[in-house]
Parts: structure tokens; sequence; C-alpha cells
């Protein structure tokens, strides 16, 4: 998993790094500036963050032989997982809504394109744990084949952690970029 | 995620025995998944040849009319595209497939079923890059698909939307391949084998299965970004939209560089094997040619601009880039002094194996040098988009990695089959190849200096260049020849069937330790090293102290005690029936004593689910409701079923 993670690394990595290369790129608008909702991501970036301590909880309990607080933690897994994706989803509406869509300019590409695997990474997260967390109901996923849970946990911490660096890069470094220089020339 | 009790129904009973298809289909051994990938990629190598035949035909004369220019675009991005990625990579993974767990003496890999799926899944991706010349869209964009040639606006066919797709699906078998040689070499060692006792070939497969791990993401990423360009009209490589070609260049060469390197290393390590076999001694500078391997493997990272120097970066940028390019000479260079050290006062002996690892390390110097001749961006200005680079890269890949493949194909083939191939056709085929691999790609040299630009069909009758270019035709055909030589090797030998025993040619590595073939379960008793090149010293004690006896700084330097436990008749193995158990058959040791993972069809079901997956976005997205059955039932059927079925109980 840790070698899966590494490669998983530098693959958010191009993308991220692609962001970085073309922002304030965009010949028009909307700029981020114009568009990004900060306090609203910052509560669904607590969300997801919060659910990393559900995910450290649920593998102690199981690790416990506690079954029901267990499957609970990781249920809450779940939930604030999907929670994120609701909100990344309403996020992606109203964009659009604003006319900001994958090809209105190059802010648009790189935002939709690295938020979005992102959000398949959380998507596919959260299906993972649904199915850890029938199997520990079912009494399937128990102390002595916790390894199951501690891998998943991994890959949940380390798309938690991959957000902290896509929220930092898009939506904090990036909150009060505008047109570039000259921008206006072109559309005179 | 496996809980081992939940149960997934299934359709098929689990495949089980040694013959039939389902045998091979349901297959997780690592030699017969190793064989599978030798047989596919010799295939497509043949696929890959003849479209480079076509090319040299072509360009045999000025002005020819035999293919049109839109074909040939075509045939030279096929042609890169299937050499790289449907024939060096999968030969090499055949060969890590074959020894990596035969030379650091374990039963298979970490990850079998894995390992079978990274198989199928490549087959799926080759079929669907070559699916293109049956649809009539053959990718034409070249191997590298420089945007903006290869975005929507200039290249609106399905050509490249087929190179994507199947490239991303390579993606998935390497990196799963890649994953699990690294967790087989770092975890399943035999007892004693430090990281420094590894066999050379070993460690280049470390080394490669790293860079696969890191490099093949971004070209996963490349495809992904041109792929929206294409299909959904986003903007990363339009400058319309704000976009930029040049980024293209820089995520492909981030990728492209490690990947030559992930070319040249198994390549490396199979020469690394060979020629302290047929000279008879240990590698000269063990550490040295590991170091250097390793340094490759890192530095190959810091130099991908180099493909760039003509893009217009900046003096600051090309100067940065030439001088890690010609750093990263340094390392190499130390590969092929060792090589040669090894070699000196060595007991030599010239067989066809040993015949194609010295070719390798000579045409890997010649091709070398011309590469330092382009680091620097100033003759690079001159050199760029010639002949002169399709000379350097060829004499590396074909000069180097081919070669290098070929001698692990003679060396390795008694190990494989059980029987020798034949030395009178072996030296044929390779004089063969080596003549006209020397006669087609030296005088590109001269006409790339010249200025004959790569990628264009044909060229004016008054540039001179008619007969060099005569002259690399016909040792096109020639090196072609010798690999028909090689196929009737093949057949012939196979006929005479000349016997080998488990250790034809007096070797150093675990792999002779056990019979040739190896039985399913690869060793009866998993062995124990004390040494670098334990099997050797193991039947030669007497030479421990010759080569391990004045260097306490080594660290394979085995402590006193270790020295006399080693010299003690009990603890040296026979070769046959002994400690390494070479004649046991496998009614004698069969499954009921030793743990080997059952078969499984699942990894199969998976790849179908994903090639469907790749199909759909070649036609319609609809048809990813036709994939998504398969890839959730080999996923789901994968991850409830055990590894092992309960035995049944035996009346």
């Amino acid at each position: 998993m840790w070698t899966f993670l590494g490669s998983d690394v530098m693959f958010f990595g191009a993308f991220i790094a692609t962001y970085l290369v073309y922002r304030g790129r965009s010949l028009n608008g909307p700029y981020p500036s114009e568009i990004l909702n900060i306090p609203v991501t910052s509560v669904s970036t607590f969300v997801l963050l919060m659910s990393s301590l559900a995910m450290v909880l649920g593998l102690y309990y199981l690790r416990e032989g506690q079954k029901n607080k267990a499957t609970l933690w990781i249920l809450v897994v779940v939930l604030l997982g999907s929670v994120f994706m609701g909100f990344q989803f309403v996020e992606f509406r109203e964009f659009a809504h604003e006319g900001l869509t994958p090809r209105t300019n190059i802010f648009g590409t790189t935002f939709f394109i690295l938020t979005g695997i992102h959000g398949a990474h959380v998507t596919i997260g959260v299906i993972w744990m649904a199915f850890l967390a029938y199997s520990s109901h079912r009494g399937k996923l128990r102390a002595d084949n916790s390894l199951d849970l501690e891998i998943a946990g991994l890959y949940w911490h380390f798309v938690d952690i991959v957000w902290i660096v896509i929220f930092t890069v898009i939506y904090l470094i990036s909150a009060n970029d505008g047109p570039p220089p000259g921008a206006e020339l072109l559309h005179g | 995620m496996t809980t081992t009790s939940l149960t997934f129904p299934r359709l098929f009973p689990r495949p089980k025995g040694y013959a039939g298809i389902w045998s091979w289909i349901g297959t997780v051994d690592h030699k017969r998944i190793g064989t599978l990938y030798g047989v596919t990629a010799f295939i497509w190598f043949l696929v890959g040849g003849i479209e480079a035949l076509l090319m040299r035909i072509q360009l045999a004369k000025a002005e020819n009319t035999f293919v049109d220019p839109e074909t040939f675009n075509q045939l030279f991005t096929m042609h890169g595209t299937t050499m790289v990625f449907l024939v060096i990579m999968p030969l090499s993974a055949a060969f890590f497939n074959w020894l990596i767990p035969l030379q650091i003496g374990a039963r298979d890999v970490a990850f079998p079923r894995l390992n079978a799926m990274s198989f199928w899944v490549f087959l799926a991706g080759s079929l669907i890059i070559n699916a293109s010349w049956i649809t009539g869209n053959a990718p034409n964009g070249g191997w590298f698909g420089y945007a903006p040639y290869s975005g929507v606006t200039f290249n609106p066919g399905m050509g490249m939307t087929y190179w994507i797709v199947g490239l991303n699906i390579l993606g998935v078998a390497s990196i799963a391949a890649g994953l699990n040689f690294i967790v087989t070499i770092l975890n399943m060692r035999a007892p004693g084998m430090s990281m420094f006792k590894m066999p050379v070939f070993t460690w280049m497969t470390l080394v490669t299965s790293i860079l696969l791990v890191l490099a093949m993401p971004i070209l996963a990423v490349a495809g992904i970004q041109l792929q929206t360009d294409r299909v959904y009209g986003t903007n990363f490589f339009n400058s319309l939209g704000g976009g930029d070609p040049v980024m293209w260049q820089h995520i492909f060469w981030l990728f492209g560089h490690p990947e030559v390197y992930i070319l040249i290393l198994p390549a490396m390590g199979i020469v690394s094997e060979v020629l302290p076999t047929f000279s008879r001694k240990p590698l000269f500078g063990y550490p040295f040619v590991v170091f250097a391997g390793v340094v490759i493997g890192f530095m190959g990272w810091f130099v991908w601009s180099h493909h760039m120097f003509t893009v217009g970066l900046g003096p600051a940028a090309n100067s940065a880039f030439a001088i890690s390019t010609m750093l990263i000479g340094v390392p190499t260079g130390i590969k092929i002094f060792n090589w040669i050290g090894t070699m000196w006062r060595g007991n030599i002996r010239l067989n066809t194996a040993m015949l194609f690892s010295i070719s390798f390390v000579a045409m890997f110097t010649i091709g070398g040098l011309s590469g330092v001749m382009h680091a620097a961006p100033t003759a690079d200005a001159q050199q760029q988009d010639t002949y002169f680079v399709v000379a350097h890269f060829h004499y590396v890949l074909v000069g180097g990695s081919l070669l290098g493949i070929f001698s692990g194909i003679y060396y390795w083939w008694p190990k494989f089959t059980g029987w020798y191939l034949n030395e009178k056709l072996g030296i044929a085929n390779w004089a063969l190849m080596f003549i006209g691999f020397n006669l087609q790609f030296a005088p590109l040299h001269w006409v790339g200096l010249d200025g004959m630009p790569r990628r264009i069909y044909t060229y004016a009758e008054n540039m001179g260049w008619e007969g060099t270019n005569l002259a690399a035709s016909i040792g096109g055909f020639i090196l072609g020849f010798g690999v028909l030589v090689f196929m009737v090797n093949v057949l012939v030998s196979r006929m005479q069937r000349k016997v080998a025993p488990a250790d034809p040619w007096d070797g150093r590595t675990l792999e002779w330790a056990t019979s040739s073939p190896p039985p399913p379960h690869d060793f009866d008793e998993i062995p124990q090293v004390e040494y670098r090149d334990d099997f050797w010293f193991k039947k030669y004690p007497e030479t421990i102290a010759e080569y391990y006896g004045h260097g306490d700084d080594d660290p394979a330097v085995p402590s006193g005690a270790q020295l006399d436990e080693a010299v003690d008749e009990e603890s040296v193995p026979v070769i046959s029936g002994g400690a390494y158990g070479a004649e046991a058959t496998e009614s004698e040791h069969g499954h009921g004593k030793i743990h080997l993972p059952d078969q499984s069809y699942y990894p199969f079901i998976l790849s179908i689910g994903l090639a469907i997956f790749g199909i759909a976005f070649l036609t319609d997205g609809l048809v990813l409701f036709a994939g998504a059955p398969f890839f959730i039932w080999g996923l789901l059927g994968w991850s409830m079923e055990p590894v092992n079925d309960p035995e049944p109980e035996t009346p």
C-alpha cells in the first residue's frame, strides 16, 4: 500500500504541478477571486479531516475487539466522506451555474480535473469503507485481520492529506487571483 | 481487504491442474505469467519489426511512393509505441517474472493474482492499441504524442484516442507489476540474503520497478489531460484557453526520461549476470554497479528537459539540464568499466549469450557517447529531430536493451524450458543481428549530421542521402533475417531437445540451484544464503578465501564462524538431490506439503472489464455499463476469494 501511495503521490503531484504552472493564466473569467467560496469549502475540509479521526477510532475499537463501536466509527467515515462529496457536488453545480466549466478557461480546466480526480478517490474510499463497515457488522472483519482496515485507513488518510494540499494551493493561495496583466486588452 | 470467510458465488469452478487453456487463464504461477509475457511481447516484436521494415522500404530510395505520408506517420508512431511499451517493457517483465522469485529464493511473487492481472491488463491494452490498424485509425502523432499535433484540432481522427486509452491501460499493468516486484524483492528474499547479497539483476529490477511505479502515473496524467482536451474541450494544451502545448512536453518527458531507464536497466541487469558467469569471475565492483544503477534511477528524474533544448526554455534551464545529462553519463561509464573489468583476465567462454552481452557493452557505449554529444544544447540544436537522434536511441535501445534481452534469452533458455538452444544457429543469429544492426544504424549518424530530418516520409534525390539510406535498409533486412534465424533456432532446438541440467553454465545465482525447468513451487527447500553469489561459493567453497579472504570491510564477507560452517561438508550442496534438492519431483513434494496460491480466474475477468472500459472511450460512453459487470464481478470475486481453497478431505 505504501508503494501504491508513492505512485499516487506522483499522480496528484503532476496534476497539482499543472495547476500551479497554469495559475493566473486564464484569459477570461470567471477568475478564482470571483468564484471561490472559501468559508463553505473550509467547512467541507473540516468534515473530511474529521473523518480521519473517525478512521483512527474505528481501527482502535476494532483492535480492542469492540465490534459495534468499530462498525459505528467506520460508518461515520462513510458518512463524513459522503458529506464531503455532497459539498463538492453542490460546489461544482454552483460553479457551472455561474459560468465556470472545464471548457471556460484554464482555471476551470485545472480546477475541475484536479478536484474531480480527488473526488473520485474519495468516492472509491467511501465504497471501500462501506464494504468494510458491512464486513465488520457481519463479524468478518476482526482484530486478527484488522490489517485490512489499516490499509484502507492508509488510503483514506492519504486522500485527506492530498486534500489539504489541494485546499491550500487552490483555495488559499489562489483566492485573490484575478485576471492576468493585459487580459483586458484581449477582450477590448 | 480480503475477509477470508465472506464468499462470493462462483460461476465457474476454480481452475486446477496444469494443462489446458483454463490453467493458463487462471494461472498465478510467476513462471507461466513470465512465459505469457515473453510470447506476447515477441509477437508484438514481430509486428513492430514489420512496421520498421516497411519504413525502411519506403526510405530505401529518394522520392519513393511505397507508402503514402499518412501511412508513414502511422508506421513510425506505432513502431515506436510498440517497441517501447509492447516489446522491451514486457520482455523485461518476462524476465522479472521468471527470475526474481528464483533469484531471491522465493516460491512466487508477493501478490500472485495481481501479477496475473498485470499480464491480462497488458494484453488488453496492447490489443486495443493495435486494433487501431484494423479499424483504419492507427495513431499518427509520434510515440510522444506532442500537443497540439495530437490535439483534436490538428488530429481529428480516432488514432490518438486509441493511443491514449491503450497507454493508460498499459500504465495500470505496469504500476501493478512494479508494486508487486518492489514488495517481492523487499519482503520475500531467502533467509540470509541481505540487500547487498542480491544478484545485480534483482537490484536492477528493484530500481526499474520503483521507476515504473513513480513514472507511469505521470504518463497517466498526461493521457488524461490530452484525452479531456480532445473529448471534453478542456484547455490543458489549448493556447486559446490559456493552456500551453509546452506543458505536454514537460509532463511527457518527465515520464519519458525515467522510462528510458526503465527500458535499459533490466538489460544492464541481464548483462551483469551473463558476463560474470562466462568470465568465471565475480562481477567486478559489485557495489559500484549497484550504486551506479540506483544513481541512474535517481538522476533520471532530473534530465527530462534535454529532450526540449530547442523549445526555448532559456540558457539557465538548458545549462542545468545539460549538466545533469552529462553527469548521468558518469554512473553509466562506471558500469561499462565494471563490465570490462569483469571480463579482464577472466576465463572467458564465448558462446551466444556471451557474444550478445559483449556486443551490448560495445554498442551501448557507442549509443552513450552519441548521447553525451547531444547533451550539449548547442550541438543538440543541430541534431534535434534528425536521424542522428534516431541512430543514438536505436544504439541504446536495440544495441543496448534488445541485445541484452537476447543475451538473457540464450542464457536462461535452458532454465526456462529444460533444453538448450542450438549454439551454431545462435551464433548465426547473433552475427546477423549484430551486422544488420550496425549496417542499419551507423550510416544514420552521417545522414543525421547532414541534416536529414526524422519522421519525414521521403527525401529529395539531390540530397546525397540515397546510398546511406539504401545501406540502412539492407541492414534492416539483415537484422530482420537474424530474428528469423532465432525463430528457426527455437523450432530446431525444440526438435533436437538437447536436455539441459539444472546448472548448465556453471552459474552463480540461486536460479541455477533448482531443476530446469523449475517445479511449480520453485524450491523444494528454501535456500539459506550466506554470500553474494551464494550458489557458486557453495559449489566451490575453496574459492571463498580467494575472493573474500582479505576484504574485511566488504559487506558480503562472512564472519569467521560462517566461513567454517560453509566449508563444512554438511552444508555444501550437491547439485542433484542435495540440500537444494534439484531432482525432487512434484509427486514427492506436491502441493499437499508446500503452500502455493491456488489458481484464480478473477484477474482475467477484471481485465476484461477494464478492456471494455477502454473500448467505451473509443466508441460510446454507454459501453461503460457493459464493462462494469465484469469489473465488479472480478473485483468482488477477487477480494472475497480465499488465496487457497480449503483442502478437500482425501479419502
